[in-house]
């Protein structure tokens, strides 16, 4: 693991066991899975924001609760700040935990709805005996000003329901910053929020990203989003990066045909701008039963048959930092 | 030390949460109602040896089988016992043998369920076996199995319906912790390094808490019905105590004879003490149930 | 508003109030506007706004506690609020058709996905046998792109982009004057989202259908459709032609929104926040209904409410800096 890298994710995988009834328990021998993270490498870097981007399915949530540890891979290695941490026992990864913090998608059912938010934000304070009562309160205060509740005073009282989407989402962000985290995981922390208050909770989380210090995992299938925020991305399909590489070069030369065809996809806001929509054909296959091969094959405009359906593609790189996964694609 | 200042805290949002009652619509109108029904019956039942005109239990206070009069508002029985007396004074047995039920139910069905959803896998499956037989099982045909095991008395009577109901309450807490258990404030808890027993009392529990409320209000409505039926096929508590159950069945050989009044006025008050409990259970769950006015 | 020759239809002072426990909240206030043959019109606004509610208020499908108290409705020369219930069924379905919001819920889990077609299409023509409409059922699967042989499917069997767009070829099924679409593609992908979005306007042009497209999301609405009206706190507060709205915003509300939205084809932007919160329907603020978020809010925007006001050809903006002498 380099200098920079404070994230390493080698090979990690998460296959989750279908569960079958009593009688083809019975009847069958074979065991199905939902591959929902298959074989997925990357690194982050200190102080960058990294986006995992891709279409809900694509096991990008997934790899993100694995990572802050909600959730055990079923195989793979994960190195934080040079220490493996899938095999930590309990006591280390309470521990570990105030390093790697998540914020989750709906801001209404992230928190508890009988807790106050100043309950909420302090508990985990509580939780790892670094603060009790008054001093508690006080960096509780500290933090909901610092994420814009202002006056502090007045949120520690409230309820969760008696806030909204977009203030729940900056309580969540204290929440997670209280512990002085390193590393956020950010899971879609403005799909559930009017558009109108997107850009504040984008930026704020840019700016504590300087203050702080911290650096992101940033989940999203927003495109436009993602090319607001990150520095790199990686593309995923079907529990797969297909294409990984800086922001700038995946919106200029996007290799992967699932990659362009998702870039054309993306609503243009401009009257009459049609772009052209590469067709994609079919749905996207179920995470049980994945195709052979290239996974994307079955939905390819570029399928080269014999060889797409034989061999499944590596991440590679055409250039450096430009990872793509298509035997295709350097032609 | 922790569960304690969990309690405390339940409280204080009990209180303020009763007097705004009267603002919640037809249900908090429900609970009111209910609950003053159910008030007016206890404290009936625990005045009744200084309100009630004459002893429920002595004989010939009247002429026997007399027709409800002014003398006797409700009539008198084959005994000539003065049937207004017995209905003021016959709901203690069902009354203690209801709370006693809930009671065992709630220390019983309540941390089992708990333990079981939180804990999963193969415990949770084993137990949640038992309960669905238990649950499967015709409830006042159980009852009765039981109280003859058990023998009879207001404990044991309360024990029996306690083992029938206690199910109920299982299933019902199972289901209300595995769906919070979804829930990404769940999620949040466990991200920041809480501890599996702090998920469950401070983050579990208070969500739960609502549902219990609603199973324990129906429920007393039940027992109070599993009760009278079983003091009306002769399962219940000794002769000489008055109690509505008994009169029931003595009522009920008098009827062919025509006297009405034997069996109407205590069958009235089980209603209306029953009904009451339903009445707050169902105004009570309708508050209860997630606010989605948005 | 609108052509002076007949509108397909035309919404005139709509109200809709919805009577909580809490208070009266007007979720839609005093809104008009007319809809033209084969045009899309885009519905645009936040949580709050008051879309979904005219969305439903257009087929008087309006929730309790909600009320449509004010306002008329004239589809094809019909005034919708007033017809009697058979008609008003005849008429849903038939002439306007609603697009629901979520695909996984909207269809009937115990029901052939062709049963679907044929319920419908035999409640509005009764005199279609049952293989007649099986075999129209088909070929609308097949218009918007489905295998005609999953008619015999049941809707857990298709994934939610399938579902949403068997809710679309239900919509066309009577060849509808006019297709209201709910956030048609909220609960999908991009990918399926665009062919989503391409197939509506496909049958448009096909069946020469009015499309009304409802969504939170602005980038959708540029792109597609002819006119739109921007909705805030149940208003009106902006209407006008797609490319005018794009080029020449004259709502302080439309332009932070348009300034709030990233778009993927320019290189190094700079997206701007608009300050405060949504607005709570049950305390609106005095005046106008944007003043406490409005950069260039001045003192009558805090006492008066503005009207809407003609900025243009066919473009209104409800804001004072529009008003007559007042230099903008």
């Amino acid at each position: 693991m380099s200098e920079n890298e404070i994230l390493k994710v080698e090979h990690l995988k998460k296959y989750f066991p279908v569960e079958k009834s009593f009688l083809e328990k019975m009847l069958t021998r074979t065991r199905h899975f939902v591959r929902a993270v298959d074989d997925v490498s990357f690194s982050v870097l200190k102080g960058e924001i990294f986006t995992l981007a891709g279409e809900s399915g694509c096991g990008k949530t997934t790899t993100g609760k694995i990572i802050v540890s909600l959730m055990p891979p079923t195989s793979g290695k994960i190195f934080f700040d040079n220490v493996e941490i899938t095999t930590l026992n309990h006591e280390a990864l309470r521990v570990l935990k105030r390093k790697l913090q998540i914020i989750f998608q709906d801001p209404y059912a992230s928190f508890n709805p009988r807790m106050k938010i100043g309950e909420a934000v302090g508990h985990p304070l509580e939780i790892h005996d670094i603060a009790k009562g008054s001093e508690k309160r006080k960096k509780v205060l500290e933090i909901l000003d610092r994420v814009g509740l202002t006056p502090a005073e007045k949120f520690v009282d409230l309820y969760p329901h008696q806030m909204s989407g977009g203030q729940r989402q900056r309580a969540a962000m204290a929440r997670a910053l209280i512990l002085q985290p390193e590393f956020i995981v950010a899971d879609e922390p403005v799909s559930m929020i009017d558009v109108s208050l997107r850009t504040a909770i984008i930026d704020l989380m840019l700016n504590l990203r300087k203050d702080f210090g911290l650096t992101y995992l940033f989940i999203t299938h927003d495109l436009a989003i993602a090319k607001y925020i990150s520095d790199r991305i990686a593309i995923m399909y079907l529990g797969k990066i297909v294409e990984l590489a800086d922001k700038q070069t995946i919106f200029s030369n996007p290799m992967h045909p699932y990659t362009q065809a998702l870039l054309a996809a993306i609503p243009v806001p401009v009257p009459e701008r049609m772009r052209k929509t590469t067709q994609l054909k079919g749905d996207v296959p179920s995470a049980i039963n994945i195709p052979s091969g290239c996974r994307f094959r079955t939905r390819c405009p570029r399928c080269a048959e014999k060889t797409c359906k034989e061999k499944e593609p590596e991440l590679v790189p055409v250039s450096p930092n430009h990872y793509v996964a298509c035997d295709l694609a350097e032609k | 030390m922790k569960k304690l200042k969990i309690k405390k805290s339940m409280l204080s949002h009990l209180l303020p949460g009763l007097t705004s009652l009267t603002k919640r619509g037809l249900a908090g109108w429900l609970v009111i109602f209910g609950a003053i029904l159910v008030i007016a019956v206890i404290v009936m039942t625990a005045l009744s040896p200084w309100i009630a005109p004459h002893d429920p239990s002595a004989l010939t206070v009247g002429p026997r089988l007399s027709p409800p009069s002014t003398q006797f508002p409700f009539g008198t029985d084959d005994l000539g016992r003065d049937m207004l007396s017995r209905v003021i004074s016959g709901g203690g047995v069902m009354l203690q043998v209801a709370i006693l039920s809930v009671i065992v139910c709630l220390i019983i069905g309540v941390p089992l369920g708990l333990f079981s959803s939180h804990t999963g896998g193969v415990i949770d499956r084993f137990i949640s076996l038992i309960m669905d037989s238990v649950y499967a099982f015709p409830g006042f045909i159980l009852a009765i199995a039981f109280t003859v095991v058990l023998g009879r008395g207001v404990i044991n009577m309360a024990l029996s319906i306690a083992v029938v109901y206690v199910p109920s309450y299982f299933r019902i807490i199972r289901s209300q912790v595995l769906s919070i258990k979804e829930m990404s404030y769940i999620e949040a808890a466990n991200a920041a390094g809480a501890r599996k027993r702090t998920v469950l009392l401070r983050y579990i529990l208070p969500n739960v808490v609502p549902s219990i409320a609603v199973v324990a209000t129906v429920n007393f409505a039940d027992a109070i019905l599993t009760a009278a039926g079983l003091t009306f096929i002769g399962m219940g508590v000794p002769v000489n105590i008055p109690d509505w159950g008994w009169d029931l069945t003595n009522g009920r050989n008098l009827l062919p004879s025509g006297a009405w009044w034997v069996i109407t006025f205590p069958g009235l008050m089980i209603i209306l003490l029953a009904l009451g409990f339903t009445l707050m259970g169902e105004g009570l769950s309708e508050l209860l149930s997630p606010k989605l006015e948005e | 508003m609108g052509n002076m020759t007949q509108s397909l239809m035309t919404v005139d002072t709509l109200t809709v109030e919805y009577w909580t426990r809490k208070g009266k909240i007007r979720a839609v206030d005093n809104l008009s506007f007319s809809l033209e043959k084969s045009e899309t019109l885009g519905v645009v606004g936040e949580s709050g706004s008051g879309k979904s509610t005219l969305g439903l208020s257009l087929i008087d499908l309006v929730p309790f506690p909600g009320r449509i108290t004010r306002g008329k409705i004239v589809l094809n020369g019909k005034e919708i609020l007033k017809l009697q219930k058979d008609e008003l069924r005849n008429l849903r379905g038939k002439e306007i058709c609603y697009v629901f919001q979520d695909p996984m819920t909207s269809l009937n889990p115990v029901k052939k996905i062709g049963d679907h077609f044929v319920e419908l299409i035999r409640t509005h023509e009764p005199q279609v046998t049952k293989q007649q409409a099986l075999e129209r059922a088909k070929k609308l699967l097949r218009d918007v792109g489905i295998q005609p042989e999953r008619v015999s499917d049941y809707p857990h069997q298709l994934s939610g982009g399938m579902r949403q767009r068997v809710m679309i070829a239900l919509a066309i099924a009577l060849n509808p004057a006019i297709v209201v679409a709910d956030e048609p593609t909220t609960a999908l992908d991009v990918i399926v989202q665009a062919k989503i979005l391409d197939l509506l306007n496909a049958l448009r042009d096909a069946y020469g259908m009015a499309l009304i497209l409802i969504t939170h999301d602005l980038s959708i609405v540029l792109q597609r459709s002819d006119r739109i009206i921007v909705m805030y706190a149940g208003q009106m507060v902006e209407c006008a032609p797609s490319t005018e709205i794009y080029l020449n915003p004259k709502h302080p509300y439309t332009q932070r929104l348009l300034k709030s939205i990233p778009n993927i084809e320019l290189a190094d932007q700079k997206l701007e926040a608009i300050s405060g919160s949504p607005p709570d329907l049950l305390n609106l603020p005095k005046g106008c209904r944007f003043w406490p978020r409005c950069y260039y809010a001045f003192e009558k925007c805090r006492r008066e409410a503005p009207p809407l006001i003609e900025t243009g050809t066919e473009h209104f903006a409800r804001c004072f800096l529009y008003e007559e002498g007042r230099k903008a």
